[in-house]
């Protein structure tokens, strides 16, 4: 199992694609390791400019509508991965990212947009907000100077499953 | 209650359904591409588990990158070939025999209506103008494809479309699945299937409900559909003759037995009526921001791109060479043509098409995904325009940098002759 929760980085945008995550050049790479340099270099986003400043310490990305549209390339949780983000929160997901994500044994969590305000809020008022995720008992606790903001969310069981197993390799392998 | 083509497909195909709302199909065939299968194969060879579930049901091409352009594509596609042979996978496409995945896999019959498809590639969903389930998922669903022919989906809910009167002249299916993409926006389907009916579908050709289908991933849709009919089984006439006796009234029935109930239940259904559509083109970065390509005149144009898995096939280089004869492209503007299959790039060559395309000014490339996402050759530089047939606008999709305007093969010649965003009815 992996291990989930640290710092965040708020990508505050709707319908952040694929292609910004990782762009299509990279696809021609064969190791996972390779992509790390690359990821969201593309990304449009006002005031983010540098993606590995950003990488060095986030654990967890936060962010609006529609994450991961476009191509099904699972290289893009692959980039989040190498960069050490396990764990997705958006108000929605591009179904194919989606299953990527938990394809892989990683978290990617939906939550309301007001409940993303609430967070994107509670973050940006305290630099270095950490994100700790009990995902068996599915609540996030953000936490800041000596405030903290406790989280509910939902995994379905298929979810839960493939972050128990590890994956969808490992759950298909003991199943069919 | 009546169910939709989907349900009665899930139904069929139903391996398992470990948790409420999960369901394990299996697999009527996977496709493989050199982009997103190698890391799929060189897992299954580090599990130490190098099979097929099935060599006949697995097919694999070669098109994004061919031919090869560096060390690294190169290294891709000798993985995909080489796992290819090893697995005695016989439906394998390299150079010579190989185009673009969603053009050339059809053109193969290897698509039937009710069938289960899956592919590392969004566009999967083009398949399902056959009256498939058919839809793009990732590298890890694609190694468990391949190895045990089984797919997990949450059931997806359907989307009707239906679409009110007959295309105007100058307006293509291209045209029509941009207003649908408009109305629905880039997440309106997601998790969904977009059922495509109405007179107007009746009367398109496969190639027009493929470029209808291809498209339902960009708002976000699992898979488009269209109901199999005459024109289905012509088109598979050649491949499924022996099946059906010999009878087409037999196949028509077989493939009618997947049509939507009467009383399905959809969980929403929208009219569009197009009638009075006009040609279309995005604008912005994202497809569902759409405009009439009229009030797009002030556009200049860098690169005008046709084929793709969108608008590649034959009938596509048939309008926009009916655009282009005895014209020449304008003074500053690159045009790049791309049959997706060889069998079109030798029916556009037979009919005089190629020609066509030459004397107006147009490169002619080697069946390929090529321009289409970037990564190969047609590249944009920074700050460049191109008029594209394809099916993405994200900023640098075909280069860095790069504008992408989405229209129909129709409006990306009569842009190549300006070299501005045009209205093509008056070319045609
Ligand atoms: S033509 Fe473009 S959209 Fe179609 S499969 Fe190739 S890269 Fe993907």
């Amino acid at each position: 199992m992996k291990s989930f929760g640290g710092p965040v980085l708020i990508l505050d945008r709707s319908d952040i694609n694929t292609d910004e995550i990782i762009p299509a050049k990279y696809l021609t790479e064969v190791s996972k390791e390779a992509l790390k340099a690359h990821c969201l270099e593309d990304l449009r986003l006002d005031g983010f400019s540098n993606a590995s400043a950003a990488f060095t310490s986030a654990r967890v990305v936060i962010t609006r509508e529609n994450f991961g549209c476009g191509s099904s390339r699972e290289h893009a949780p692959w980039a989040l991965e190498v960069n050490g983000i396990t764990v997705v929160i958006a108000e929605s997901y591009a179904r194919i990212f989606r299953q990527n994500m938990f394809n892989c044994g990683m978290l990617a969590i939906e939550l309301p947009r007001e409940t993303i305000d609430d967070i994107m809020g509670f973050c940006g008022a305290y630099a270095n907000s950490t994100c700790s995720v009990d995902w068996n008992g599915q609540a996030l606790t953000f936490t800041g100077n000596t405030k903290s903001l406790i989280i509910p969310f939902v995994l379905n069981q298929f979810d839960h499953a493939l972050v128990v197993s590890g994956g969808w390799v490992e759950f298909a392998d003991a199943n069919y | 209650m009546g169910k939709t083509i989907t349900q009665k497909i899930f139904e069929a195909h139903l391996r398992d359904e470990p948790f409420e709302g999960t369901k394990v199909i299996n697999l009527d065939a996977v496709f493989c591409h050199e982009i997103t299968t190698p890391i799929a194969i060189n897992d299954l060879i580090s599990r130490n588990k190098d099979r097929v579930f099935d060599a006949t049901k697995v097919k694999a091409v070669i098109d994004h990158v061919t031919p090869s352009k560096d060390t690294q594509s190169a290294t891709q596609a000798k993985i995909l070939r080489d796992w290819a042979h090893r697995n005695n996978i016989k439906d394998f496409f390299d150079i010579g025999a190989n185009g673009v995945c969603h053009a050339l896999f059809p053109e193969q019959g290897f698509v039937r209506p009710g069938y289960t498809v899956i592919m590392g590639d969004s566009h999967t969903c083009t398949h399902g103008a056959f009256g498939a389930f058919a839809a793009g998922v990732g590298s890890t669903d694609l190694e468990v494809g391949i190895l045990k022919g089984v797919c997990a989906f949450r059931e997806p809910k359907t989307i009707r479309i239906d679409i009110v009167g007959l295309m105007p002249q100058g307006v293509f299916a291209k045209d029509v699945i941009l207003e649908i993409i408009r109305t629905l926006t880039v997440n309106g389907a997601t998790d969904r299937v977009i059922e495509f009916h109405g007179a107007a579908v009746t009367a398109m050709t496969m190639e027009e409900r493929m470029t209808l289908a291809n498209m339902a991933i960009e708002a976000g849709g699992t898979s488009g559909v269209c109901m199999p009919d005459e024109v289905t089984v012509e088109y598979l006439w050649k491949f499924v003759k022996d099946e059906y006796q010999n009878n087409k009234v037999v196949a028509l029935a077989a493939f009618k037995k997947w049509h939507s109930d009467p009383d399905a239940v959809y969980e929403k259904t929208i009219k569009i009526d197009i009638s009075a559509l006009e040609p279309l083109t995005t604008v912005g970065f994202k497809p569902d921001q759409v405009k009439k390509i009229k009030d797009c005149a002030d556009v200049k144009v860098n690169q005008v791109y046709i084929g793709s898995c969108t608008n590649g096939r034959l009938s596509d280089l048939r309008i926009a060479a009916g655009v282009l004869k005895g014209k020449t492209i304008a003074f500053g503007v690159r045009g790049i043509v791309s049959p997706a299959t060889p069998e079109i790039f030798k029916q556009a060559n037979a009919e005089g098409l190629i020609q066509i395309f030459m004397d107006a000014g147009f490169c002619v490339t080697n069946p390929t995904c090529g321009a289409c996402l970037g990564m190969s050759n047609g590249v944009l530089a920074e700050g460049e325009v191109c008029v594209s047939t394809t099916n993405r606008n994200f900023f640098g999709r075909m280069g860095k940098g790069g504008t992408v305007h989405l229209v129909s093969p129709a409006s990306a010649a009569a842009s190549a002759l300006t070299g501005h965003l045009t209205d093509p009815r008056t070319y045609l």
